[in-house]
């Protein structure tokens, strides 16, 4: 068992993820890819990514298929709006449901 | 776009998880400009939005160190981080100062100011927000003229912006560039270049912010986009005193085709008290900043 | 080797910057305190020191300049006075809640408005709640005595320490001062070793936002909230006491001269009256007790070296037998009494102790006190305790009606 106790004597912090814990829970919309639209699965290559650069959050994965972690995908929806090939429905949540 | 999208560091400084609002345009920026600078940086900064986005004690969102700073401080700080690494023989690391528009159009002036006389080795930025944004979205100088914040209410903001990009040429520094969270590749190799160079080195980014300025949070790279296609935001370097447009702006420049200003206006919730006069004097203020542009980049 | 040189406190200050070895200093101008920047800027540029100067355009900034280069591992100095130091204050509470051990020496000046350049110590007092260790000088052997000490303490328990002494009165005047041998100074104090980490081999985020509570780490250990890290401060501080006086030991050990720990006393064993006083204006004192005891007044004196910690503890042995005590300080908490004079009764409370005291406000912004004068209102406040008055404040040398 860890010494339970700080020793720091000023606040110094080391990284890690969920600071704000996960911040997934903040969304009301989910980014859903629609494969058959989205360019790197079309072309089965590495390519477009706008999604990716535009992330604020960084949590686009650039790969054959581009994959959104949405532990934290705050549900902002710019990935859905900068997507060339409109690949990306924001799906508003029901009421009560997350 | 994908080749040159690809030659950008793929590590992320910014942990997953963190407190920075649904779609902020600083986050965009801050992620791109830790990716150029790299893992050899130490940053400092001020209370503001980035301290939120850094994190609450004991955990911080981003891998890169830190000192937070106070308000006033922030290029003092840098030239402290600077003159101590100088002493440890640590120079290579990158010291970079950033502060939001309150921070360095406003209380960090001074010490800015200062630090920039001095010839600091650092990188100093600022996130332009247009607004005490972190507080709420009260007037700061860099708020533009017929904008609502919570300190301008009812009559809006009546004076223009300060141009803050003038009074740092006017230090005579090695390095200014005037970029934007919508165009993360042009501030990437703005920063990429910056680092590169000795002295004091400034770059001002424009970041929309959705709850500050009254949009959709999905919208942050249209409005960004928007500011440089009517041209309120200019993406331009002066490098040793040389003006260069680059980017959407050299286009812009070289096409003549910038959009009017309304186009900017009518998408966001904070202008929707600007009078047709203001609006008029709006765009007689980007029309007149462009002939400057454009006779220096002819230069 | 030791040597001796006519210098004056200013002067000696510089070269106690010189021989700790300082990394880093930062200065802005100010009156009484601008020939210490002087001296260290020509020593810096000759390259007889070797350490970063940095000329910055105010005081807020000389602060953050020591409180960033502090937190990444240099020793750091500056020098200041009244506006200059009241400039800081922002950053003094900065400084001491990063627990950073930067040195500061305070040449104390009054405080405007209306403006004023010469000498009494509000300017110091009214930063006595930064959390700063405060050590009040009565020469200027002890100036630089002092600021080597204070090295030692601040980089032992991470407090900063301001190291005061008056403006002019000592900062201007030539005195005879031991220059200690380089070599020594260097044994008597270590490098610094930082606690803070701001390095990119290993990550931190240094100063944030915390919550009033305490919060787990991503590694499950339960951090400090606010109020826990303040304790922190305040226990150092509290606890820094058993450092300045086993310093003050081992500097006399090691040089033979000892100034005192957190106090010091002056023919106190056999006295009906005690004079209590800081800096320059205990000095003065010392000459008022020997006009008193040549008058028959069996007087004695007592110095408050360390003023932040309160030396709450010596302060009840040492007055625990006095019949009555005369406070002089320059210095005034409007709407109140002077600050010494108010710890000095709050240190006594609840030790039984029931001597009258009397406070005497003196030499503010510069108004001459002699030591005729000190003598002279012992004795009133002597006869004004005959009579039953036991708690007077009057303003020494002042046009009050």
């Amino acid at each position: 068992m860890k010494e339970d106790k700080d020793e720091n004597i000023s606040a110094m912090c080391k990284p890690a993820a969920g600071e704000a814990g996960k911040t997934g829970d903040w969304r009301d919309a989910t980014p859903v890819i629609d494969r058959k639209k989205c360019i790197p699965s079309v072309k089965n290559r590495a390519a477009c990514y706008l999604c990716w650069l535009y992330c604020p959050e960084g949590i686009v994965t650039a790969g054959v298929p581009v994959e959104i972690d949405l532990d934290y995908c705050k549900g902002c929806g710019i990935c859905a709006e900068e997507c060339p090939a409109k690949a990306i429905t924001m799906v508003i949540h029901e009421e009560g449901k997350s | 776009m994908p080749d040159k999208l690809f030659k950008v560091h793929e590590n992320e400084y910014i942990m997953p998880g963190n407190r920075a609002c649904s779609g902020c345009g600083l986050t965009i920026a801050y992620r791109f400009l830790l990716k150029a600078l790299g893992p050899n940086t130490i940053m400092t900064l001020p209370a503001s939005c980035l301290t939120v986005l850094h994190g609450l004690y004991p955990i911080t969102s981003v891998s890169i160190p830190c000192l937070n700073c106070t308000f006033a401080s922030t290029a003092a700080s840098g030239s402290g981080l600077a003159a101590g690494l100088a002493a440890l023989n640590r120079s290579d690391i990158t010291v970079v100062a950033i502060a939001g528009d309150g921070g360095t159009f406003d209380i960090g002036i001074q010490a800015l100011s200062g630090a920039a006389e001095r010839g600091t080795d650092f990188i100093f930025v600022c996130y332009d927000n247009e607004g005490y944004m972190n507080t709420g979205t009260q007037r700061s100088s860099a708020t533009p003229a017929g904008a609502l914040t919570t300190t301008t209410p009812v009559l809006t903001k009546q004076q223009n912006k300060k141009d803050m990009m003038k009074i740092m040429e006017a230090h005579d520094i090695p390095y200014l560039a005037s970029t934007s969270a919508a165009f993360p590749l042009d501030l990437y190799d703005k920063f990429v270049k910056a680092k590169r160079i000795k002295g004091t080195r400034y770059i001002q980014i424009a970041t929309p912010c959705p709850p500050g300025w009254a949009f959709q949070p999905r919208d942050t790279v249209k409005i960004g986009r928007l500011a440089v296609e009517t041209g309120i935001v200019a993406l331009y370097e002066i490098e040793d005193g040389k003006f260069r447009f680059t980017g959407r702006s050299k286009t812009l420049a070289e096409k003549g085709n910038r959009a009017p200003v309304v186009n900017f206006v009518e998408r966001q919730g904070r202008f929707r008290k600007m009078s047709m006069e203001q609006l008029g004097q709006m765009q007689r203020w980007v029309d007149n900043k462009w002939s400057e542009y454009l006779r220096r980049a002819a230069e | 080797m030791s040597d001796v040189q006519i210098l004056t406190g200013n002067q000696a200050a510089a070269y106690a910057v010189k021989l700790c070895k300082v990394q880093v200093i930062s200065a802005y101008p100010i009156t009484p305190s601008t020939p210490v920047t002087e001296t260290l800027s020509q020593w810096v540029e000759r390259d007889e020191l070797k350490a970063e100067y940095v000329r910055v355009e105010s005081e807020h900034s000389v602060m953050t300049v020591c409180i960033s280069a502090s937190t990444v591992g240099a020793r750091v100095f500056t020098s200041t006075s009244s506006h200059g130091l009241l400039y800081m204050h922002e950053q003094l509470h900065w400084a001491a809640g990063s627990r950073l051990p930067v040195v500061l020496a305070c040449v104390n000046r009054g405080v405007g408005a209306p403006w004023s350049i010469f000498n009494d110590q509000q300017d110091s007092i009214a930063q006595r709640d930064t959390g700063w260790i405060q050590i009040y000088c009565r020469n200027n052997q002890e100036i630089l005595d002092s600021l080597i000490q204070a090295y030692r303490i601040a980089e032992q328990v991470y407090c900063p320490v301001m190291v005061c002494y008056d403006g002019f009165i000592l900062s201007h005047t030539m005195m005879p001062v031991q220059i200690p041998d380089a070599e020594q100074v260097c044994r008597f104090l270590p490098p610094y070793k930082p606690h803070t980490i701001l390095s990119p081999e290993d990550p931190r985020n240094i100063n944030p936002v915390i919550f009033p509570w305490q919060r787990r780490d991503a590694e499950g250990v339960l951090r400090d909230g606010y109020m826990d890290m303040r304790w922190k401060l305040q226990h150092a501080l509290e606890g820094s006491r058993d450092v300045i006086v086993e310093t003050g030991r081992r500097f006399a050990e090691m040089f033979g001269r000892d100034h005192g720990g957190m106090l010091w006393t002056d023919r106190a064993q056999d006295a009906e009256v005690l004079l209590v006083s800081m800096g320059s204006l205990a000095s003065e004192a010392t000459v008022a007790v020997d006009l008193l005891r040549e008058q028959g007044v069996r007087a004695g004196l007592v110095g408050i070296r360390v003023y932040r910690p309160f030396p709450r503890q010596e302060v009840r042995e040492v007055f625990g037998k006095a019949p009555a005590i005369i406070v002089f300080e320059k210095n005034i908490s409007y709407g109140y009494e002077g600050a010494l004079c108010s710890d000095i009764k709050a240190a006594l409370y609840e030790t039984g102790i029931q001597t009258p005291i009397h406070n005497f406000i003196a030499g503010l912004g510069g108004r001459d006190v002699k030591a005729r004068e000190l003598a002279e209102a012992v004795r009133s406040s002597l006869a004004a305790i005959g009579s039953g008055e036991r708690e007077k404040q009057t303003w020494l040398n002042c046009v009050t009606e």
